[in-house]
């Protein structure tokens, strides 16, 4: 078990680099001078000199990445953001809470009801409640998220005035956390839901496919126990999908945070674009794509748990 | 993952004479009610973006001040206006051009780049297979959306950034798609076979890999199309893609979500244009995966 853990981590450390690297080159590719934004209009060439030199500007790129990477690796400094002067660990991991929280409520939103449809799709292969499902995944995957946050505003804040239709958690209190959070973990559930369904109908059916099933039904076990049976040994797929669809909602949340003003830190990138704040934009992408890549190793090392044969291979 | 259900598509009756493996996918989509209607509605849609210029009943920029926010059903203008009083028909035809360019491109050039190295480092294996197939790996390490936000947010906006990010961000995925396929075929004995009998590389990818690599990467292919068609108008909605006063769904959606207090249904028009096209897609890649018998 352990020595999956390490070979898994050991595999993502290339790819960790591999990241951090696309993450420095996206903002060296990036047009515009980042000192002119910096300075005064009026600053002088040897002023100029001067805060390139301060700020390591001036040195080659791969020496700027090392620089860069052992701050962020060593000493988890990210620099600071150019807007606010904070650093930008604070904000960003800040922010994160906030993301995270929003995700794992749409993800709880988009697994319970797409295991039950995407299960009862399967065991009722072919009739109307299967044509029924499929078009509702089919619905769930083709949303644009963004638009349905749009529409529940629409209905719920605008029309109905039941939720707010934008701001954070300003108020204390779980219950008002809760409550601003709603629509937009439903906006960001519907696509993972669409998948989820998909992807459980398939895997079951798989299952459903196979010799033990028939031998479970001839034995006469009840249904209950059987989709006990067929969910166990398709939870590997489950578990993939799952993963990937909490990284959808971690990463993919930008548009949806945009909408509602949801203080994490999708809404922090929206930000960090429209200032050309550069430092915060590395520091997000950085932290989100770290995370994403620890969320898939998390996967892969449950997957381990459940299922021995994937430890040995 | 299937809607259409199989048994039924070959249970279909042969047609007379023995028809190509593109034939029949052929002969099978032209059974399929749902892809036919699905692919009727996008030609429709595409047709009308196409023909924007001459069928649309008004300019698409300019708008008269006095008609702001007509709702939907006013005479003269059947979808009312926008926030300028723009006509909303005549923006959405228009709006149709730039989210469907915006959209398709990155997957067009994804497919055939993606397609093209992918069955290069399968077919070359070695460092080359190893060098393509880890850069790949990195890029697995972003969630698709903020991928495609990040790079857009680094490089500004404009349409040509929004085709450069899309098509970053669904480049990998296919190269994955086609590596194994290609992988997968190179180890069947009829290409051992060919080798046998004196076939070159260049004549083993051109007759034997690339036909049997392109039913699994077009039917892939296929299922990103609505992924990037949201992505597309999403980095518009954002401010990141087409920038106004230009037509653009996802940019319409933006700038008319101020007005939703003023009349709700008006503005929500620009997002079920996004979700018919995005659907439509999704529906024709469904078929298109039946119909051409491989697991997507």
């Amino acid at each position: 078990m352990w020595s999956l853990v390490v070979r898994r981590l050991l595999l993502a450390v290339p790819t960790l680099l591999g990241a951090s690297l696309i993450v420095f080159a996206m903002v060296k590719l990036a047009p515009g001078d980042p000192i002119s934004i910096l300075m005064p209009p009026d600053a002088g060439k040897a002023e100029i000199e001067a805060v390139k030199e301060a700020l390591g500007l001036d040195r080659p790129l791969p020496v700027q990445y090392l620089k860069w990477l052992e701050r962020a690796v060593v000493h988890g400094d990210l620099g600071r953001s150019i807007a606010t002067r904070r650093p930008v660990v604070h904000d960003v991991f800040d922010a994160l809470r906030h993301s995270v929280a929003l995700a794992l409520a749409s993800s709880l939103l988009a697994l319970v009801p797409g295991l039950m449809l995407g299960t009862l799709a399967a065991f009722h292969r072919g009739t109307l409640v299967d044509k029924i499902v499929s078009a509702v995944a089919i619905t769930g995957v083709s949303v644009p998220h963004y638009w349905a946050g749009i529409i529940l505003i629409i209905v719920f804040s605008v029309r109905l005035g039941w939720l707010p239709a934008m701001g954070g958690p300003a108020e204390p209190g779980i219950g008002a956390y809760v409550h601003h959070m709603l629509l937009p973990a439903v906006a960001l559930a519907l696509i993972p839901l669409g998948v989820i369904t998909r992807v459980v109908r398939a895997a079951v059916l798989e299952v459903l496919a196979q010799e033990f099933v028939l031998t479970l039904r001839m034995k006469g076990l009840y249904m209950g126990a059987l989709v006990r049976h067929v969910l166990k040994n398709s939870s590997p797929q489950i578990l993939t999908v799952m993963g990937l669809q909490f990284g959808f909602a971690l990463g993919g949340s930008v548009l949806v945070e945009t909408v509602f003003s949801w203080p994490g830190t999708g809404y922090l990138l929206n930000i960090a674009i429209f200032q050309r704040d550069m430092p915060l934009l590395q520091g997000i992408i950085l932290v989100l794509s770290t995370t994403f890549v620890l969320l898939n190793l998390a996967v892969d090392v449950l997957q381990g748990l459940i299922d021995p044969r994937i430890v040995r291979s | 993952m299937s809607t259409a259900t199989p048994a039924v598509l070959s249970a279909a009756p042969a047609p007379r004479g023995a028809l190509s493996y593109w034939g029949l996918v052929g002969h099978r989509l032209a059974r399929d009610p749902v892809t036919l209607i699905a692919g009727a509605l996008l030609g429709a849609i595409v047709l009308g973006a196409v023909l924007a210029p001459v069928i649309a009943p008004y300019d698409p920029v300019d708008g008269s001040i006095r008609l702001r926010l007509s709702p939907i059903g006013t005479t003269g203008h059947p979808l009312g206006t926008d926030e300028q009083g723009r006509d909303m028909l005549t923006r959405l035809l228009f709006g149709g051009r730039m989210t469907l360019l915006a959209g398709i491109t990155p997957i067009a050039v994804a497919c055939l780049l993606g397609g093209l190295l992918g069955v290069l480092a399968g077919y070359l294996g070695g460092l080359v297979n190893t060098v393509v197939m880890r850069v790949c790996d990195i890029f697995y390490a972003f969630p698709a959306v903020l991928l495609a936000i990040a790079i857009s947010g680094a490089l500004g906006p404009g349409l040509t950034n929004t085709l450069i990010s899309l098509s970053v961000v669904f480049l990998p995925r296919i190269i994955r798609v086609a590596e194994a396929a290609t992988v997968q075929t190179k180890s069947l004995e009829y290409v051992a076979a060919a080798r046998a009998s004196g076939a070159g590389s260049a004549a083993i990818v051109r007759y034997h890999l690339v036909p049997n690599v392109l039913a699994p990467v077009l039917v892939f292919t296929s299922t990103q199309v609505s992924l990037s068609i949201i992505l597309a108008a999403g980095l518009s909605f954002l401010g990141l893609g087409v920038t106004p006063p230009a037509a653009e769904w996802g940019l319409m959606l933006n700038t008319l979500r101020q007005s939703i207090y003023v009349d709700p249904w008006v503005p929500a028009l620009p997002g079920v244009a996004i979700f018919i096209v995005s659907m439509a897609f999704n529906l024709l890649s469904d078929g298109l995966r039946d119909a051409m018998d491989t697991r997507g």
